[in-house]
């Protein structure tokens, strides 16, 4: 359940954005996670308001944008999107293959409430 | 009607030419205030307003990995490393692969020739860190605790400790788990997956993260495979699937097949 540290490392950095922000409140935060990022959307999910208790975060919402695999074919150049457990291209049917996308797992935007000064 | 310039009849809507003034304002509720704004250019606005003291929903681009933390410590690790000239693999499987097994062997038939460290993780007891001493590296154990990985600032710690001393290969022994382990950068060299024949042959495509990590793989208790019905084919063509190009070993620790390959390879990475 590596999810419960990588919640932890999302709100930590949330809230660094807040306080530089000098916002009040997080009102919502997209992030995105790969298909090979091994990360669990729901298990992120279900514990993120858990992590974020007692801080500005706490009602924020979480939105995942999920990424697909994809693969860049070493022999004919294609780029397409991939089967995570598969990896070929699917034109010339190469193995030869290089992972270019699906390991992401990063903050996007960050929607904060800001008094106006 | 406006009483700077008669623009408008409503009294809540007004037009104001270049200039900054202060108004009151009506607006249907039991207060009036002033305030000050400029307008250079004609408009029309009603002014239905918000309290005195407003917010604003702002979008920030963060544009940030999560787990950037671990990752910078991952970076200082491994310039770490490379400055004190240490090759350091990350073992990751699933509990019961044989790890401690094999890299018991591993330190015995590298005694002499280079000189290794291990680092070693397990959410309780330093049973593994035990295992390994007396056999001519050093030893280290992480007691994880509650997480079920090792992280960048663990291995950090231990590293001017443990691997300064002329160590020339680092073995990081990851908690026994095909998942969380494979989100952790720890600054390793690259990462080493293993898969034993009383696994499935199917566990690369099952957990393609870890599998499509690691340049290379290694099968372990090889010697049971005819007792399983285990087919090595099947798992080095599946070890492919997710990982085109992996380097992959097929060894028993206990018999001592594909050992010497083994052994060599990791002699060759060291030197």
């Amino acid at each position: 359940m590596h999810e419960f540290s990588i919640a932890q490392a999302l709100v930590e950095q949330i809230e660094a954005a807040a306080t530089k922000e000098h916002a009040k409140r997080v009102v919502r935060v997209v992030i995105t996670v790969g298909a090979l990022s091994g990360v669990d959307p729901e298990a992120l999910r279900s514990l993120f308001p858990l992590v974020a208790e007692d801080t500005v975060t706490a009602d924020a919402e979480l939105v995942v944008e999920p990424v697909s695999a994809r693969v860049r074919c070493r022999a004919c150049g294609r780029e397409e999107a991939a089967e995570t457990s598969f990896l070929r291209c699917s034109v010339c049917g190469s193995r030869d293959v290089e992972l270019i996308a699906g390991r992401e797992l990063h903050i996007k935007t960050v929607e904060l409430e800001i008094d106006e000064r | 009607m406006c009483k700077d310039c008669g623009c408008s009849v409503d009294p809540n809507v007004h037009s104001h030419h270049g200039v900054v003034h202060s108004h009151q304002h009506t607006h249907g509720q039991a207060h009036a205030h002033p305030h000050e704004h400029p307008h250079d250019f004609p408009h029309k606005h009603p002014h239905e307003h918000v309290p005195a003291v407003a917010s604003e929903t702002r979008t920030v681009e963060i544009q940030q990995k999560i787990l950037s933390r671990n990752d910078e410590q991952a970076e200082l690790n491994r310039a770490w490393l490379k400055e004190h000239g240490v090759v350091a693999v990350n073992l990751i499987s699933s509990p019961g692969t044989g790890k401690t097994y094999l890299l018991e062997r591993t330190l015995e038939g590298l005694r002499g020739k280079i000189s290794c460290a291990v680092i070693t993780g397990d959410q309780r007891t330093d049973n593994d860190a035990r295992r390994l001493q007396g056999k001519g590296a050093q030893v280290r154990q992480i007691e994880t605790i509650n997480a079920c990985h090792l992280d960048a600032e663990q291995v950090g710690r231990l590293l001017p400790e443990i691997a300064g001393d002329g160590v020339q290969l680092l073995f990081i022994e990851n908690v026994g788990n095909l998942v969380c382990p494979a989100a952790f950068d720890l600054g390793e060299t690259f990462k080493i997956a293993l898969l034993s024949t009383t696994e499935g042959e199917d566990k690369p495509v099952k957990y393609p993260t870890l599998f499509s990590a690691a340049p290379v793989a290694v099968l372990t208790k090889i010697d049971l495979a005819p007792h399983l019905d285990w087919d090595v084919a099947t798992c080095r063509s599946n070890l492919r699937q997710v990982r085109p190009g992996v380097f992959i070993f097929e060894l028993s620790a206990k018999t001592g097949l594909g050992m010497e390959a083994w052994l060599d390879y990791l002699i060759k990475l060291a030197e």
